[in-house]
């Protein structure tokens, strides 16, 4: 993970004061959590298994979409090479807003075991994370787990027009 | 004074050196023990010069001049039926012997049988194409030249293949370092953000062993997850456990539509149990 | 709001419209269909492909490099992660590897395992093929059936190894761990639940028009094309070239099973959709014969061969000296001789291969892995021109190419 130099606190991490109309639209957003296939390597199979049957995805309200502008979540899965950062920051810029990106794995984490010369040590050194999900692969019912987590994170947030600057550059 | 580090070969070499052990070598027998592969040599051997030849693990060997690549390859697939050209690398030899030896790997699926086709070349040096006898060659020769930096003459489309367009080194030489050199660690930063914002990402962590003093601060326990930044001190965690939306019901339906997940009680439960 | 980048947007630079009328589509890294990260450059006249350009390279995380700085016990779960499908079978190959490489021969019950694991495997990669290739052509419903199926098999490789997809199950010199107690029993069950749901997936698919139609004539490949570009696996089989490494050149214990190599005549795509579906029979075959040959087999698990491979925990916790050359290699890892060796598997994806140059250190000096997918993946630039912009999908579909494997 990378070490950015931001205040974390500027919120002051106290509990927020949410409207009603801030749960409602709250209500709408963490329960159709669009996720974006950003299946990259092994963890995609495992994002593929949780929306199986067994490891149902779909009763979250989730459909996988295919494209870019119609997604609010980036499940970010597998390793991330300097290759293709550059590709999945453009994707991540053509995301509307309000998005939100969950790291999936050990490798879109920290780079995870590949400590190499062509390997992003950790996706959040180009798009800002907020869930990160460990294990190498995280069992579908851990990306279910995160998944609620996020919602959970979302509930908690003043609905706002604008997203607020998430860090990063 | 510091010490002095060769440059030739930064990979990882084992930190303990024993002097007196003897390292055995792989048995080599002669070409003519087994039938097949003596017909082969001997056919090969009017062709081209062949340095030297053994068998090793059921393969035959033929080391060869640089030169004569594309025509022993040539032989072998038309008349001494070896129809796949299974495998295409090199091997750094740089510090050692001043060059590349590569390695042409093939396989008869008459005959059964697997030869390999070695031939050194010195480092500045290029080696001739045998794309137009294996089509294979064309993605194989790409990959060689992108991690050994080898040119490969006459070939259709010599650009890199695994690595970007615009990468600096070739990753495979043995003076390159596992975790990249200068310019491949910041390449990601450079590319997208430009270099005015190498220090706000910071460099990269590469440490896997890096123990930190803040730690046990910064990472959440299962089910006491809070927010980034608020201070936990001992036995004040706040709980976050999973709580469903539809657990007091739903408003618009009531409360007999949602039953109540109750831990001990569940159908599930009772089966395994 | 967006946040400042360097990125410019990019239709600036691509032209759609040429001269002659072709237009130039991009089938970017970013794949709704399930196969990876595959940049695939076609140049298109209408509906039809005059130009196909794949370009890979976005897994590549230095597998090979990692390869010369690791001692060879700890690489093994890297290789998990070339061919993530069936992860055992890398695992199989580089330690077979390996073992031929310092001259050990694993014992008689961990060959039984290793190849029940490996079949499992091939099930396990063979439905996801299916799974995968029918959603890219619209029969959807497949993949939740067939993703269920192999539900059952992942949870036989989770009651053995603990790991649901990068598995490490074995290691150079046998396996680590002997069967759970009620494996084999969940094993005929497993393949008692397969032979009955099979033949309704080849019911919805093989008679069906519409697969037939989508799959017949689509990706010919000829013999000469195939043995051009070093194509192996089902996609040879398939061009009718009857090359099978299990029966052709034996390793393991294939040389005692009694199977059939499915092959077909028509070269296209369907096929190489028939020989899939006849090979998962043709593992369920080898399943059930090798129950019988577990049952009578010793129990030794790991070779002995005190030089290179550690011994059992139980003599280690009590002998000295084991404990000593136990710590030996886990430190330091063992020096195999001097020598080249190069060892092909016949993965679910074709000839996987791994060449190791060993100049006697613990590290290796060079590692390659032969992965199959590569030539695959190459073999689209002279497959597709021809071909409409849907079959292009049918084909990569049906390829079967993984990415970790390309890129290594």
């Amino acid at each position: 993970m990378a070490q950015h130099k931001v205040n974390y606190l500027a919120q002051g991490g106290t509990p927020v004061k949410l409207t009603a109309v801030d749960k409602i639209v709250n209500f709408g957003r963490s329960n159709s959590l669009w996720p974006m296939t950003y299946g990259l390597a092994c963890c995609a199979i495992e994002m593929m298994a949780a929306g199986g049957s067994r490891f149902d995805f779909d009763r979250f309200g989730t459909i996988f979409r295919a494209s870019p502008r119609q997604s609010d979540v980036i499940v970010v899965a597998g390793t991330l090479t300097k290759k293709h950062a550059e590709f999945m920051r453009r994707l991540y810029d053509q995301m509307p807003d309000p998005k939100w990106v969950i790291s999936m794995g050990s490798c879109a984490n920290t780079g995870g075991m590949f400590n190499t010369y062509a390997t992003v040590q950790g996706v959040d050194r180009v798009i800002p994370v907020d869930i990160y999900l460990p294990g190498c692969a995280p069992r579908p019912e851990t990306l279910q787990y995160a998944l609620m987590m996020l919602q959970q994170k979302i509930r908690r947030e003043p609905a706002r027009m604008a997203q607020k600057a998430k860090r990063l550059v | 004074m510091r010490k002095y580090k060769i440059k030739d070969d930064v990979q990882k070499k084992s930190y303990h050196k024993d002097r007196f052990f003897v390292k055995p070598t792989v048995a080599r027998t002669s070409v003519f023990d087994d039938s097949v592969f003596s017909l082969d040599y001997t056919s090969a051997n009017t062709i081209v010069n062949i340095v030297e030849s053994y068998i090793e693990f059921d393969h035959l060997v033929l080391i060869i001049e640089p030169n004569d690549n594309v025509k022993l390859i040539q032989h072998l697939q038309t008349i001494r039926a070896y129809d796949f050209l299974v495998e295409l690398t090199a091997v750094d030899y740089i510090a050692t012997r001043g060059g590349f030896e590569i390695v042409y790997e093939m396989l008869s699926t008459t005959k059964k049988k697997r030869v390999r086709v070695k031939t050194f070349i010195n480092k500045k040096d290029s080696i001739q194409t045998v794309e137009p006898l294996f089509r294979m060659a064309d993605w194989s020769e790409r990959e060689m030249y992108d991690m050994y930096g080898i040119q490969v003459i006459n070939h259709p489309n010599l650009k890199r293949i695994l690595m970007p367009n615009d990468w600096y080194g070739h990753p495979l030489l043995k003076t390159y370092p596992l975790h990249g050199d200068e310019k491949a660690s910041w390449y990601e930063v450079d590319k997208i953000f430009g270099k005015e914002s190498r220090d706000v990402i910071g460099p990269e962590l590469r440490d896997s062993a890096c123990v930190d003093r803040y730690d046990t601060d910064r990472f959440a326990r299962l089910g006491h997850e809070v927010h980034k930044g608020i201070k936990i001190s001992e036995g004040n965690e706040p709980d976050t456990p999973i709580r469903y939306q539809e657990e007091g019901g739903v408003k618009l339906f009531g409360k007999r539509l949602v039953t109540p997940f109750d831990e001990i009680e569940t159908e599930q439960l009772k089966e395994r149990r | 709001m967006q946040q400042s980048n360097r990125l410019k947007p990019f239709f600036e630079n691509i032209n759609f419209e040429r001269e002659d009328n072709t237009m130039v589509v991009n089938f970017g890294p970013q794949h709704p269909s399930a196969h990876g990260q595959l940049r695939l450059m076609l140049e298109l006249q209408g509906e039809e492909v005059t130009k196909a350009y794949p370009d890979v390279g976005y897994l590549h995380r230095g597998i090979e490099k990692m390869g010369e700085n690791m001692i060879y016990n700890e690489f093994l779960p890297t290789t998990d992660r070339m061919d993530y499908i069936s992860s055992t079978s890398n695992n199989y190959g580089y330690a077979l590897a390996v073992e031929k490489l310092i001259g050990v021969v694993a014992p008689r019950r961990a060959e039984v395992i290793r190849t029940m694991l490996l079949e499992l495997n091939r099930i396990i990669s063979h439905l996801f093929w299916l799974a995968t290739h029918a959603l890219d052509v619209g029969a959807m419903s497949i993949f939740l059936y067939a993703f269920r199926e192999r539900e059952f098999a992942m949870d036989l490789m989770e009651d053995y190894c603990g790991a649901r997809l990068t598995h490490s199950a074995v290691r150079i010199g046998g396996v680590p761990l002997d069967l759970p107690n009620d494996w084999l029993g969940n094993l005929e069950k497993f393949c008692q639940t397969l032979e009955s749901q099979i033949p309704i997936y080849e019911g919805l698919l093989t008679k069906n028009r519409i697969w037939r139609m989508r799959l017949e004539n689509i990706g010919v490949i000829s013999e000469k094309m195939a043995k051009s570009w070093a194509v192996s696996g089902v996609a040879l089989r398939g061009s009718g070239v009857k090359w099978d490494l299990r029966k052709e050149m034996p390793y393991g214990l294939y040389s005692e099973l009694d199977f059939n190599i499915p092959v077909a005549n028509t070269c296209d795509c369907y096929g190489r959709y028939k020989c899939y579906m006849a090979e998962v029979y043709e593992s369920i075959k080898i399943l059930r014969q090798l129950v019988p040959l577990y049952e009578k087999s010793d129990t030794q698990l790991m070779a002995h061969s005190p030089e290179y491979i550690s011994c059992t925990k139980e003599e280690m916790m009590t002998q000295n000296y084991s404990l000593m050359q136990h710590f030996v290699l886990v430190t330091q890892g063992m020096r195999p001789p001097v020598g080249e060796v190069y060892v092909a598997t016949e993965s679910p994806k074709g000839e996987l291969g791994f060449y190791i140059v060993s100049d006697g250190t613990p590290y290796a000096y060079k590692l390659k892995c032969r992965a199959p997918s590569f030539w695959h993946t190459g073999l689209l630039n002279d497959l597709l021109p021809g071909q409409q912009l849907a079959d292009v999908v049918a084909i990569i579909g049906n390829l079967n190419i993984v990415f970790g494997e390309i890129d290594r």
